[in-house]
């Protein structure tokens, strides 16, 4: 092939904007921001790409997407072929490409970050997954039926990932789900105008193709117990994904107050209730006028922009530390700065006050300065005295995570750490023969792609514990730990059977 | 073990209409019926644009493979449940049993009382006492003669029951607490009282069974979304701690809660509850007057009957 080879001179040096629904406009409906990248912009966002030899974005993404090889398809305007390759490690492109925080992944060591923007990666990966659901494709691959039953503990993003991984390795699997829906946090957390419904339907259709069954409605632990599964419903192993969901709160007085409650509670009702068309939809929400959200993570990027949406005069983010350490990703931050969130940066909230019919009137916080850092390795913050200030708000909403779930603790032997979180081994097996878990309940509050990377991961600890060949080959390093597996160098491998036979 | 959800529903397999405002529904499904336990409860959702809400099991039976609910009709929700819950309907969602298993303990004498909603769930309760060999003792309470029921269940698991009316149009005229007081006179060795009821009522047997440091279980209802522990707007006083109604409970000692904190959030949503149920209100009435001409389609949701 007589291409010219693209250096960090020859590629388009600026990275292709996508249109995004102007800022005051978005701000009062729940239509996507992003209107994500059309073929041209795809396939100019592409180009950038250096194809270079070391591919740090394949180490950078949780579940190793082959992230150049894809690239390369859209260059060449092969865009069922992107998909096939995305598909081969990642069944969800439309919504990964929308949630990941991609600048502390793929697109955080990018080759051609380091001088210009880095390459698109997530832009051009819901590119691709949105093509597939316009155009309806999916790769089901021929399944052979490995005659096992899995069952799959939570619908959220690590159960689906899971999922999927044992559907296409011939497993019968079912995956219940606590909700009336599939999907969990996707479903409940993540607003429409980031993660829009009808794309997290059409991804569940496609793993309805794979033969998964979902069930709602089902709170596994209090219908039947993890040990149950095992036994009387027959499943020959299980994952549990239950994500974390016990919401945190901060302990200070005024919290009982009414008109605080947690980011979950006010994204439940808005975004799986609907409660933001009520009374067409019956569950209530009673929307603040002046909203302030604690916290500054993707949830608390959420909260803000829904209650901006849901109609709010003023919308106030309370963080106690400063910007540069805020966990959020950094377009959320960007989307609601655009969209005229007040950021309070170094500030922390020491008192609700209610006013004679408990109601929330007002938040009573204290300006913070950064000293030492802290185990975390972020500068600690730390009150500044007499700096008590109070302001005025009538609905305080609490984004600081998530404790363990305790139902499966309640409800099963299996082992839990310290924390409350299911304690697993590398392999995320858990105390149970046979029982696997991932996502939030194991390691607390992540990110989506983190949980399907334990999904996945989960999977191939129930392949290998059901016997099943796993043909994946992700990882590079994992390929170099089963060539020595049991200290047996690969080639030697039929002269150790002979010994031993 | 037979698949639990049908694709389109829970049906409702007998239905009993105790006054007005009080109806009791029997949903098919085998396998919360086997896994059920007193002082659990549900959430149900009527129809797929409805509220979910928590409601205590008042009765299971693993043999017929039906949960029992009784409901009184508060709100929108309640109300269009009594208007559309018919026999052979289905609800859109039942998911549960949800909360912790009442401890029936090692007590040789108990009190069960029941008061007003808190009558039917009570009734697993002592069910579950009078199995486990105790002495059951039923104080159940209503406004009037008219609105009692399951008195004969009742009489069938308690040894001994006291009626309690306002009006005293039936057994004792007073509230529960008489009829608790009445128990602690007669009987100076009770182990413990287990309260259902509205908070009001509650509280009210906390601070009667207080001075006599007996033992007081109480079981909270607080506004829930999914019931899982997830949004935590259950988030209830208990002593010094704040616990989650739905993972935690839904049973607490009585003498520990916070019941002023309870029902100041329990009145989180009132307007707009308020609001949808006026609303309701009027779709009924104009459905009602319009119903001979055609069916209104003003009740701008699909229906969920089938």
């Amino acid at each position: 092939m007589a291409t010219r080879k693209k250096t960090i001179r020859t590629i388009p040096q600026e990275r292709t904007p996508v249109q995004e629904q102007d800022p005051l406009e978005r701000a009062t409906n729940f239509t996507e921001v992003s209107c994500g990248y059309n073929v041209q912009e795809a396939a100019r966002e592409a180009e950038r790409c250096l194809m270079c030899p070391d591919q740090p974005c394949v180490r950078g993404c949780p579940v190793g997407i082959d992230i150049p090889a894809f690239v390369k398809k859209i260059t060449e305007k092969h865009f069922h072929g992107a998909y096939d390759i995305i598909t081969d490690t990642n069944l969800l492109p439309a919504i990964c490409g929308r949630v990941c925080p991609q600048e502390n992944q793929c697109e955080g060591v990018c080759t051609v970050g380091q001088t210009l923007e880095p390459v698109a990666i997530g832009r051009l990966e819901r590119f691709v997954g949105d093509m597939a659901i316009r155009e309806g494709w999916a790769s089901i691959p021929y399944i052979e039926p490995a005659g096992f039953r899995v069952g799959i503990v939570g619908s959220g993003p690590a159960g689906m990932a899971c999922a999927a991984d044992l559907a296409k390795a011939g497993c019968e699997v079912v995956v219940y789900e606590a909700l009336h829906e599939p999907g969990g946090v996707l479903k409940y957390g993540i607003p429409d105008f980031r993660l829009p419904n009808e794309v997290i339907d059409a991804e569940i259709q496609k793993l309805r193709r794979l033969g998964i069954r979902f069930e709602c409605n089902t709170l596994v632990g209090r219908l039947f117990t993890i040990e149950q599964m095992l036994t009387e419903l027959g499943f020959h192993a299980v994952f549990v994904g239950t994500g974390a969901g016990y919401p945190s709160f901060m302990g200070i007085p005024g919290e009982s107050l009414n008109g605080v409650l947690s980011a979950n509670e006010l994204l439940t009702r808005c975004n799986l209730m609907r409660a933001r068309d009520f009374p067409n939809f019956d569950t209530p929400l009673m929307p603040g006028k002046h909203v302030a959200v604690i916290g500054a993570g993707n949830t608390a990027m959420d909260a803000l922009r829904v209650s901006l949406r849901l109609g709010a005069d003023g919308v106030h983010c309370i963080y106690r530390r400063s910007k540069k350490e805020a966990p959020a990703r950094v377009e959320e931050i960007h989307h609601a700065e655009e969209e005229g969130v007040d950021f309070n940066w170094l500030t922390s909230p020491i008192e609700i006050l209610g006013d004679k019919d408990k109601r929330v009137r007002a938040l009573r916080c204290v300006k913070m300065e950064l000293g030492a850092p802290d185990e975390s390795g972020r500068r600690r913050p730390v009150p500044v005295a007499g700096s008590e200030f109070e302001f005025e708000t009538d609905m305080v909403v609490f984004a600081i995570g998530t404790n363990a779930n305790p139902i499966l603790g309640q409800t099963s032997k299996l082992a839990l750490n310290r924390r409350g979180y299911i304690a697993t081994d590398g392999n995320l097996a858990t105390s149970i023969a046979g029982v696997y878990a991932g996502g939030d309940i194991v390691t607390g509050a992540a990110t989506v792609i983190e949980a399907m990377g334990a999904g996945r991961m989960a999977a191939r600890g129930i392949k290998a514990y059901l016997g099943l060949r796993d043909t994946d080959s992700i990882y590079e390093d994992e390929l170099a730990s089963i060539s020595t597996r049991f200290g047996i160098n690969g080639e030697e491998h039929g002269f150790a059977q002979l010994r031993i036979g | 073990m037979p698949n639990n959800v049908p694709a389109s529903g829970y049906r409702i397999v007998a239905r009993q209409d105790f006054s007005d405002v009080t109806y009791l529904l029997e949903i098919e499904h085998p396998l919360m019926a086997r896994a059920a336990r007193p002082g659990q409860f549900v959430i149900v959702m009527e129809h797929e644009r409805g509220e979910r809400i928590p409601l205590t099991i008042a009765d299971f039976d693993a043999a017929k493979g039906t949960i029992t609910l009784v409901i009184q009709a508060v709100g929108k929700t309640t109300k269009e449940m009594q208007a559309n819950c018919t026999v052979g309907t289905r609800l859109y969602a039942v998911v549960g049993p949800m909360g912790i298993p009442s401890r029936i303990g090692a007590a040789k004498k108990v009190v069960c009382v029941g008061g007003g909603l808190g009558v039917a769930p009570i009734y697993p309760q002592a069910r579950g006492y009078r199995e486990s060999g105790a002495y059951v003792i039923g104080v159940i309470g209503f406004r009037n003669r008219d609105l009692m029921f399951w008195e004969d269940k009742f009489r069938a698991v308690c040894d001994e029951l006291i009626v309690c009316t306002d009006d005293g149009s039936a057994g004792i005229k007073g509230l529960v607490t008489e009829g608790i007081k009445q128990a602690i006179a007669a009987h100076p060795d009770i182990d413990e009282v287990v309260a259902i009821g509205p908070p009001i009522m509650m509280k009210g047997c906390a601070e009667t069974t207080r001075p006599h440091k007996i033992k007081t279980i109480v079981s909270l209802n607080p506004v829930m979304v999914d019931g899982t522990g997830m949004c935590g707007g259950c988030r209830v006083k208990i002593g010094d701690q704040v616990k989650f109604a739905c993972v935690d409970g839904p049973d607490f000692d009585g003498h520990l809660v916070d019941f002023d904190d309870l029902m100041s959030r329990l009145v989180r949503y009132k307007r707009a509850e308020q609001e949808a149920l006026e609303r309701f209100q009027e779709t009924c009435r104009l459905r009602g007057t319009a119903e001979t001409e055609m069916e209104v389609t003003s009740l701008d949701r699909p229906s969920t009957d089938g």
